[in-house]
């Protein structure tokens, strides 16, 4: 069964529809791929059209923040952060107003439509921001309860969701909270940290490895700010060497993070697997993971070095 | 009690004098286009606007953008000669630790809406301010103070059509058309003109004023107040740096400060007795 994460956000957004009269539903003329347009059904009167316009819908969030709204401001991850950077620094981060900017078609599992639609650095435009909360869902599930869960958080948020449908690895209904990583596997040699579509090919990592004797950890790191350090501390504690995997450039996303966290704080082996410094292309999304080294394999082999370097150390 | 047009006029130079007074203090901030606007300053705050210093947060009050953020102490100066805070206050202006920011905050100091000072951006705001007050059935007015440079920003034009598109009629714009930019005059740098016919094209009732005649401006904001659907912009024609005859009409002082000297000369020019 393959789910996709916008379809589990639009519904989310019917059901805020009738359970928050507060809630406003802002789209820049993509409702139907983002799947505001479930809002639009539902509460017809509090979803806001602004057309090819993301610098001003923005603005509109904001003053509709300010008006005591509860603001789901929608579009692709590319214009949504790329476009608008510095109106979502002024208008809604600076004055911490409760605009939720919920992003689709992020990474480059967008496939098709190529580089100018695949969000690569959306992260580490919003994670650099003071006061935003970044969430990474990992499957359509989880976009759904991280959706609900941010409805009822207080503040800017930024969350990125994907196009494509993949299997689901999290648990229909399990509750989300902001700021809380899970751990999805337990083992002791190497801890996978991941998030978005990339938590389930860590899952599949750690399947083939196990077959080889190694025995990975697998956190699925939801929220990317603020980070779950005391998930990460226990596991490293543990395993001693880790591996990041994310649909983003391994710059300013969940692997910078993490290596943040390290250096700081435990400086262990981390290898990242994510887009290195490079646009993405038109492709199909498994031609794609392949070319760009973000596959289940790639992940293994990450964990491979990881494991090495962690031995280099011990001797 | 409605003051009328000379009292008006007698505040608008309070203003005025405070704007001097604070950023000569301060050793920075922008004048200049603080005193072009104080004249509508001082006709939004003293008669057009339905608001309460004592209670900022009432839900029914009027709202007030400043899109032209760096104007900031002309706000100051209305909200502190309001009551919104005392005046003494405004010689804090940019100091390290008041809500005096060099642009406003929102949240820092009481009657400061939003944080603006990136320009371009506070007209999408107050559309956004409008469309909630029109979702929420309510009936108060949203004023945004754009400059004419920031004009050149593509985003006001954004929200100039999502104005219309959704019949903001409780949002009234207010251009400072003083004609001067940091570069030097907006018609050089990039033209405006013709600025009426431009927002006419994007369906707004358009009024074009004096600036510095409080009548007109009182007579425009009273006859704003009426559209039944359409935003509507008053373009004031002004003069950066009214007031001080050494700072009308001169660039070096839309980011600069009065030294001392100077500090004394406006402050005499404007019949200040300090």
């Amino acid at each position: 069964m393959k789910l996709a994460q916008r379809n589990y956000y639009g519904r989310a957004l019917a059901e805020l529809a009738e359970k928050d009269p507060d809630i406003v539903v802002i789209d820049a003329d993509l409702a139907d791929s983002t799947k505001t347009s479930e809002f639009k059904k539902a509460a017809p009167g509090r979803f806001i059209e602004v057309g090819v316009a993301e610098q001003n819908m923005i603005g509109i969030a904001s003053g509709l923040a300010a008006s005591g709204k509860t603001v789901f401001a929608s579009t692709f991850a590319v214009f949504a952060t790329g476009r608008c950077w510095e109106q979502i620094r002024l208008a809604v981060a600076y004055p911490k107003l409760n605009v939720k900017i919920v992003a689709t078609h992020c990474g480059i599992s967008v496939g098709e439509d190529g580089a100018s639609h695949q969000a690569l650095e959306d992260m580490a435009l919003m994670r650099a921001l003071p006061n935003m909360t970044v969430i990474s869902p990992a499957d359509a599930y989880e976009a759904y309860a991280a959706t609900m869960a941010i409805a009822e958080l207080e503040g800017p948020v930024y969350m990125r969701l994907g196009r494509a449908e993949f299997p689901p690895i999290t648990e229909e209904d399990a509750p989300f909270t902001v700021g809380k990583a899970s751990v999805l596997r337990e083992g002791s040699d190497v801890t996978l940290v991941g998030t978005g579509q990339m938590v389930a090919f860590c899952m599949e990592a750690a399947d083939h490895l196990a077959e080889e004797g190694i025995d990975a950890e697998v956190i699925n790191m939801s929220t990317i700010k603020p980070l779950d350090k005391a998930t990460l501390r226990a596991s490293l504690r543990k395993t001693g060497c880790s591996v990041t995997a994310e649909e983003h450039s391994i710059i300013g996303g969940l692997g910078a993070a993490v290596a943040e966290f390290l250096a700081r704080e435990m400086p262990l082996p981390l290898e990242m697997i994510g887009t290195m410094d490079t646009f993405g292309e038109s492709g199909t999304p498994s031609q794609l993971f392949e070319k760009y080294g973000l596959t289940p394999g790639d992940i293994a082999e990450a964990v491979k070095r990881s494991l090495e370097r962690k031995m280099e150390l011990r001797e | 009690m409605e003051l009328t047009i000379g009292e008006l006029e007698r505040k608008a130079n309070i203003l005025r004098q405070d704007v001097i007074e604070a950023t000569s203090e301060a050793g920075s901030g922008h004048p200049g286009g603080s005193l072009s606007s104080a004249d509508m300053m001082a006709a939004l705050y003293f008669r057009a606007m339905n608001h309460d210093p004592t209670d900022p947060h009432w839900e029914d009050r009027d709202r007030f953008v400043l899109s032209k953020g760096h104007a900031a102490p002309i706000l100051y100066a209305a909200l502190a000669e309001s009551g919104y805070f005392p005046k003494e206050e405004l010689l804090n202006l940019r100091k390290m630790g008041s809500g005096l920011q060099g642009h406003p905050v929102r949240g820092k100091v009481p009657g400061v809406e939003m944080s603006t000072g990136s320009l371009g951006q506070g007209l999408s705001m107050a559309c956004g301010i409008a469309l909630a007050g029109k979702l929420d059935g309510k009936g108060h007015r949203i004023y945004c103070l754009l400059g004419d440079g920031e004009l050149q920003s593509g985003q006001n034009w954004e929200a100039a059509m999502f104005a219309r598109h959704y019949r903001l009629n409780n949002l009234i714009a207010i251009v400072d058309r003083n004609r001067l930019q940091i570069t030097g005059n907006t018609e050089s740098a990039m033209s405006l003109e013709p600025l009426p016919d431009k927002w006419k094209a994007f369906g707004w009732n358009v009024m074009i004023i004096d600036g510095h005649s409080m009548i007109q401006i009182v007579e425009a904001l009273a006859k704003a107040k009426e559209s039944e659907t359409n935003p509507t912009v008053i373009i004031m024609n002004t003069v950066k740096g009214k007031g001080v005859s050494f700072m009308e009409n001169n660039c070096g002082f839309h980011g600069k400060a009065c030294n001392a000297n100077e500090r004394g000369e406006a402050l005499r020019e404007l019949g200040c007795n300090k």
